[in-house]
């Protein structure tokens, strides 16, 4: 491919120039959805705009993205093994890290979970350091009891997506509508869907570093 | 040009720097890593100009997207990753067939 | 009761149900069979429902959340929003009764969940309104589809799924850009808002370009096909069904949504329209001339996908003039592809069971001993080439009228040729299909629900040529097709 390197180069400076000259010509001052989000905001349970964004207003889009992260795991398991997996014993300074650090991480998680709904912060942040919590753990040589890893995991791993639609039958029924909170108990109710979606993050992310299905039994 | 139009560009320059580099290696891993680098400018153009209004806060719906967008591509990287891993054990080799196009 | 089954949200029930039932099967793997059979059965009344809602109260548009755009989302649903969505659910049952019987325990505990997502996937972005949540739906398509392909686990399916998996992705930041583009210059995602507030400029440019590409790379069209053929052909036979009918389909749809609301009335008439009809015609005639070299079927069928495809953008071309009629056309030629291909691709599946493997020239008195396969095939083949009657012929028809009122003699030669190459294949296949091989082989137990599946789809394909008025009624629903015409 060296020589054709060369001749796709100009093509892709003059991609770049082209798309940066349409990136530039994007309006100064523009119409944005801001000031919708502000006016509503009281309405939607949360002070946080982005959280307000996404669990209330667009809370359809992250139903659908919390489905696109069990897919992939799904997909991932379906492909079995994919190595010859080494297990090596953790040398101490890596043990002693992850007993260190674990507890301090679950807190951190816990604490994004929380402050989500006025700062910055929320299920997804919170799920990922709990992600990193378990590549943590899993880097240091543990391994999930094996008479938890069959249903008791996978109702962990669709705790975050199964909340959100029992979320949506549930207030279809009462409702009438989809996804629509009731004002008053807005606050509430994303905060439970936040913390399914939590759980359910960071064991999907865990469970996706460590690739195989664990402990894969075959009547199952 | 103001930072946040400064960001922008960088964004752009990150897309097509991944696109160049989806198509000339032949590696699947440096293949994923250059979605993954198309995808984190695609994600700063986003994130730069949701803040050209210069108020004090910015505009929430293209974090937003960007939250949306992260968490596809790690699915979308994962899914990639093993299938790579999958590729490599069955053909020996992490690349596709075919003189490594795309 | 008519009252209470017209208010029931149809729209979000087709969405619901297969994603519950999805995570129910994952969870409960011994559930999965039945439950997913279960599930797209309940589609097909679902869809007639939304069906009787849209031809009853008008055009369908929901607010979730009760937050209408810009700040929400919006689920909206008119004619060609409802025959995509009764492709999905015909489609999607006849391949479930199928793979009921193809796949053995542990693939099957596989499939399920993973095709159930597939099947919300699609319902949803038939359903959307909104092009970032229509970029969600692309993506959770997207990895469903390739996660499938690779069900087999064998060398070509892996790396078929793999490149697959690159295009897909590819096309899906390529969309992401082109709508973060949209958003940034006028605020909103939602169709119709962007459709009244665009204007062309070089962003929307851009925007087009973007997203175009990333469409037509994952619909296959010429030359961004090159992914096509190894990862429907190296897929589970229904999966391959699944794929060349439903999934190609669905990024065909948006990019027709997106044309007929946004970007067409901008820029129709600049080239644009003429360069997808040139690429479709070269995806005609090179799709059509690959097919007839090769010698394994399911080959022969994914490159037949890829020509196919290539009809569909010879409409873009002729709807300045004649917007219902050649957009009318293309819908049509969508929806009998989508149940000729899934019949033939089953077919190959059968074959594949039939005697292990699916040379065309080892074939070995299939008429004989499997007369529904044979059957299935020859009526899918009807529709592939356009002969009366069937749906196929319908699509073709339309498609030639428009092109011979606006003297486009090059379409015209291009449709017939295409025909011809058609027919071509077919025969080559439906040759072998008689005659013995010659070193004939023990044949396999085929299930009778195998055979069945694929003889009714295709039987469906030609159906669908006696059902034109009451189906391009349906389309009119919404007059999505009039608004692109250019007015004089």
């Amino acid at each position: 491919m060296g020589r054709n390197r060369w001749l796709l180069l100009p093509l892709f400076v003059s991609l770049f120039v082209g798309l940066s000259y349409a990136v530039l010509s994007l309006p100064e001052h523009p119409e944005s959805l801001q000031k919708m989000v502000v006016d509503k905001i009281e309405v939607s349970g949360v002070s946080n705009p982005v959280t307000a964004v996404l669990l209330n207003f667009r809370g359809y889009d992250t139903l659908l993205e919390m489905v696109v992260l069990l897919l992939a795991l799904l997909g991932v398991w379906s492909l079995g093994s994919s190595a010859v997996r080494r297990e090596a014993t953790p040398d101490p300074v890596l043990d002693t890290l992850a007993r260190l650090l674990v507890p301090v991480l679950i807190l951190v998680a816990a604490y994004l979970l929380w402050v989500g709904a006025h700062a910055p912060g929320g299920a997804f942040q919170a799920g990922s350091v709990l992600g990193a919590t378990g590549v943590l753990l899993l880097l240091a040589g543990w391994r999930l009891r094996a008479d938890l890893t069959a249903l008791p995991l996978r109702l962990v791993l669709v705790a975050g997506p199964g909340a959100f639609v029992a979320m949506a039958v549930v207030t279809l029924l009462i409702q009438g509508q989809l996804l629509e909170y009731p004002p008053a108990q807005a606050g509430i109710l994303i905060l439970i869907l936040e913390t399914g979606a939590t759980l359910s993050i960071g064991a999907t992310l865990t469970a996706l570093f460590l690739g195989t299905r664990p402990q894969h039994k075959e009547n199952e | 040009m103001s930072t946040a139009f400064l960001y922008a560009l960088v964004g752009v320059g990150l897309f097509c720097i991944g696109l160049y580099a989806l198509i000339v290696h032949a590696h699947l891993l440096r293949k994923i890593l250059a979605i993954n680098v198309m995808g984190s400018g695609v994600f700063l153009v986003l994130v730069a100009l949701a803040n050209r209004t210069e108020n004090l806060s910015p505009d929430p719906v293209p974090h937003a997207m960007v939250i949306t967008g992260i968490v596809v591509a790690i699915s979308a990287t994962a899914l990639a990753l093993t299938l790579m891993l999958k590729v490599a054990m069955e053909t020996g080799r992490a690349e596709l067939p075919d003189e490594g196009r795309e | 009761m008519a009252t209470i089954f017209l208010a029931i949200p149809w729209g979000v029930i087709l969405i619901l149900l297969p994603l519950a039932t999805g995570m129910i099967c994952f969870l409960w793997p011994k559930l999965a069979k039945i439950l997913g059979v279960m599930t797209t059965f309940a589609i097909v009344p679902s869809v007639v429902g939304l069906g009787w809602q849209i031809a009853s109260n008008g055009v369908y548009r929901y607010a979730i959340g009760g937050w209408s755009a810009p700040l929400g989302i919006e689920l909206y649903a008119d004619g060609l929003s409802l025959l995509m969505l009764a492709a999905t659910a015909l489609v999607g049952f006849g391949v479930s009764v199928y793979s009921v019987a193809y796949f053995e325990r542990a693939a099957a505990v596989r499939f399920w969940p993973i095709w159930l997502f597939l099947l919300a996937a699609l319902n949803a972005l038939f359903l959307s309104a909104d092009i970032f949540n229509l970029y969600v739906t692309l993506e959770l398509m997207g990895l469903a589809a390739v996660a499938l392909t690779a069900l087999t686990g064998s060398k070509e399916a892996l790396t078929g799924a793999m490149r697959y998996l690159l295009a897909t992705l590819l096309g899906s930041l390529s969309y992401l850009f082109g709508v973060a583009l949209l958003y940034l210059s006028y605020g909103s995602v939602d169709i119709a808002i962007l459709a009244t507030r665009v204007i062309a400029s070089p962003a929307v440019w851009a925007a087009l370009g973007l997203m175009g590409a990333g469409l037509l790379l994952k619909t296959a069209l010429f030359p961004l096909h090159f992914w096509l053929p190894p990862a429907h052909a190296s897929a589970p036979a229904p999966v391959s069904a699944l794929l060349s009918a439903l999934v190609v389909k669905a990024s065909f749809y948006i990019l027709l949504r997106l044309w007929l609301t946004i970007f067409g009335p901008l820029v129709g008439g600049e080239g644009v329209d003429t360069l997808l009809g040139l690429l479709g015609a070269a995806a005609v005639l090179w799709g059509s001339f690959q097919a007839l070299r090769q010698t394994r079927l399911k080959l022969l069928v994914a490159y037949s996908t890829v020509a196919q495809v290539g009809y569909l953008f010879l409409a873009f071309p002729l709807a300045a003039a004649a917007g219902v009629t050649a957009w009318s056309a293309a819908v049509y030629l969508a929806l009998s592809h989508a149940l000729a291909k899934a019949a033939m691709f089953l077919v190959a599946g059968n074959l594949l069971r039939f005697g292990g493997h699916d040379r065309i020239a080892d074939l070995d008195r299939v008429v004989q001993r499997l007369p529904l396969t044979a059957g299935a095939f020859a009526l899918a083949s009807v529709s592939i080439m356009g002969l009366p009657p069937s749906g196929g012929f319908i699509g073709k028809w339309l498609l030639l009228e428009a092109a011979l009122a606006q003297g486009r003699w090059g379409l015209v030669a291009v449709m017939i040729l295409g025909g011809l190459l058609a027919a071509t294949y077919v025969f080559k296949v439906l040759g072998h299909t008689f005659t013995q091989a010659d070193v004939p082989h023990e044949p396999n137990l085929v299930p009778a629900s195998m055979e069945w599946a694929a003889l009714l789809l295709a039987l469906g394909a030609v159906l669908l040529g006696f059902l034109a008025s009451p189906v391009l009624a349906l389309v009119g629903i919404g007059d999505v097709f009039s608004a692109s015409e250019v007015r004089p």
